[in-house]
């Protein structure tokens, strides 16, 4: 698997995380923020970007560092750093995007436990060299972006009425889907969709 | 690379040491920023519930404990005339806990408009108490609590809940209510107790009273 | 009165898993057999109730006087770490027939959202030090009656016979959403 991975094409590194190794839907990592974010489209999409945003720095300067960590404090040392960019998002989007930092509360600072970003920097981030690295994060990243776009466009248009804020119904829409429960059905039926989809291409 | 006590010390130290100056130098940086849009908000949620002001509200406040919970008065003033009072007031008994309101008030007690700052109700029914969401907020505008009962119809009131989320309806009004009678409290007027329902309706003479008192205290 | 409010609220209103979407992956994860699911439960309990008073000490005696409450999030996950890694010695030496049990789970914890949610939501709540405790403890407790009442469910489900797209983490997701739904009914009771 990992051998595979370092043949591969910079642009196969960046679109591997779309479809092949989709975070969500094929890897099943990072689950809280998934869920817990995407009553719309713009939430997820906010929360995408800033986990991509730290998963490809921190992928970077692991990977810049992996040779002078021993062995028995990596895991530590790689918290510390996936910690100092998650607290960099978290004051720079309270300085510049208040609101959003607001909707988004506790799982800004959660980015820093999300499995994804410690899963990179173990898996990929600490074998693979600063480029490589580079281009994991933006792909995986990317994957990860997409995915709560889409599952927060559904959960908006059927919760709400709406994409993106723009309305396209009068009134609201299946509340349930704005709810708790409605983020386990919507993502629980994408994934059934999403198997089919892929069992057909094989 | 082999892990000695030592190497293994020195990496953690070291990289903590890099990571917090990155962190603390990031902090300067956006530290005014941070700041700045604090402010803004303050003072843009001043501004839509008052009337027009020409002095810096956010710096003659009061805070006050009413029932148990804090509240903050701010006085808006144009000249040396008093021209409304802005009050933060907050209720722990929301759906999905504390609410808090900032409330604009004529000298004379009158609900000028109403904005929730923060709140965790329910998205899509409890959260129609934001002023953008739904017209609900909007029935208090223009009230005098003196004479508009602050309770649900359902539990005697004056205010039209909103539809499934009477718990959120009822939690509003009492925040009101609350920010209300700290003002009342501040300013020398009448004092209404939150969880009783003795609005001031049963006391007619009250509205005139309490506009007096208000021009007392300019 | 408060205090039941607060334990109310942390098991069964606001629980961790069902409605604030916290601790998904343990909850996806070990769920598959109800023993093993009180073992992690009990291991997030006594690390949850730990992360509480550390966690409280560490805002209020380190953060706050120094003026750096922006590291929060660093210093918490490190201190996490640590107690984890402090649990699992303890445990391994302790009961190595529960260390077995819960295996490769317990070093995730550090990963579980959950414990560190809950150290981050204590300090914005302005909990004192004896609320912070109770919140935390029956925010775990709401935590293990999710996993087993959702392992429960599990190990009836895997003998099902089901569509081959929806097997495993789609149906999963599924019967937390209806168990999710059941957990609204408590919203309102306190």
């Amino acid at each position: 698997m990992l051998r595979k991975e370092k043949k591969m094409s910079k642009l196969q590194l960046i679109t591997k995380g779309l479809i092949k190794e989709n975070p969500t839907f094929v890897l099943m990592l990072g689950m809280c923020p998934t869920l817990g974010t995407t009553t719309s489209a713009i939430n997820g999409l906010g929360m995408g970007v800033a986990t991509m945003f730290v998963l490809t720095l921190s992928n970077i300067v692991i990977s810049l560092v992996k040779n002078v960590i021993p062995g028995k404090v990596r895991i530590p040392a790689f918290i510390v750093i996936i910690a100092s960019f998650v607290t960099v998002v978290q004051l720079v989007m309270q300085a510049y995007t208040p609101g959003l930092y607001a909707t988004l509360g506790v799982f800004i600072p959660l980015i820093v436990v999300n499995c994804i970003i410690l899963g990179r920097a173990e898996a990929f981030a600490s074998k693979n060299g600063v480029l490589a690295s580079a281009f994991d994060g933006i792909g995986i990243g990317l994957g990860f972006t997409c995915s709560l776009t889409l599952l927060g466009t559904v959960r908006e248009m059927l919760g709400s009425g709406s994409i993106f804020g723009a309305k396209f119904i009068d009134g609201d829409g299946i509340l349930l889907f704005v709810l708790a429960p409605g983020a386990f059905f919507a993502l629980g039926y994408l994934l059934v969709l999403f198997n089919k989809l892929t069992a057909k291409l094989k | 690379m082999e892990s000695t006590l030592k190497n293994m010390v020195l990496t953690l130290f070291v990289i903590t040491l890099v990571a917090s100056t990155a962190v603390g130098f990031v902090y300067k940086v956006t530290e005014g920023p941070i700041a700045a849009s604090e402010v803004a908000k303050t003072s843009n949620a001043l501004a839509q519930v008052l009337p027009a002001f020409d002095n810096d509200p956010s710096s003659e406040k009061q805070e006050v404990e009413q029932d148990g919970l804090p509240v903050i008065v701010y006085t808006a003033k144009s000249g040396d005339q008093i021209v409304g009072y802005a009050v933060e007031t907050r209720t722990s008994k929301g759906f999905g806990g504390e609410i808090v309101l900032l409330v604009g008030f004529k000298p004379d007690g009158e609900i000028v408009k109403i904005e929730t700052l923060k709140h965790s109700e329910t998205p899509g029914l409890g959260d129609k108490i934001e002023s953008k969401k739904s017209d609900f907020s909007v029935q208090f505008c223009g009230k005098n609590p003196a004479d508009f009962k602050l309770l649900v119809k359902k539990d005697g009131g004056d205010v039209d809940a909103i539809t499934a989320s009477t718990i959120s309806s009822r939690a509003f009004s009492d925040a009101v209510l609350r920010g209300y009678n700290a003002l009342m409290t501040l300013t020398g007027g009448q004092i209404n107790s939150v969880s009783g329902a003795t609005s001031s309706a049963e006391n007619p003479a009250n509205e005139s009273d309490d506009a007096q008192k208000g021009e007392e205290n300019e | 009165m408060e205090y039941f409010v607060i334990i109310i609220g942390a098991i069964f209103v606001n629980n961790i898993v069902l409605s604030q979407f916290l601790g998904i992956c343990p909850f996806l994860g070990v769920s598959n057999k109800v023993e093993t699911s009180l073992g992690m439960g009990a291991a997030v309990t006594f690390v949850m109730a730990i992360t509480a008073v550390v966690a409280y000490l560490l805002q209020y005696y380190v953060l706050v006087p120094l003026h750096i409450e922006y590291m929060q999030t660093i210093v918490f996950i490190l201190v996490i770490a640590a107690l984890v890694q402090m649990v699992e010695i303890i445990l391994k030496k302790m009961s190595p027939a529960l260390y077995q049990a819960l295996g490769i789970f317990l070093p995730l914890i550090t990963t579980n959202c959950a414990v560190l949610g809950i150290a981050i939501l204590l300090v914005q709540k302005e909990f004192n030090m004896l609320e912070s405790v109770v919140y935390s403890v029956s925010t775990a407790l709401g935590f293990t009656l999710a996993l087993v009442l959702f392992a429960g469910i599990r190990e009836r489900l895997a003998m099902e016979d089901l569509p081959k797209a929806m097997k495993g983490v789609p149906i999963a997701l599924i019967t937390a959403g209806i168990l999710a739904m059941a957990f609204m009914g408590f919203s309102g009771l306190v």
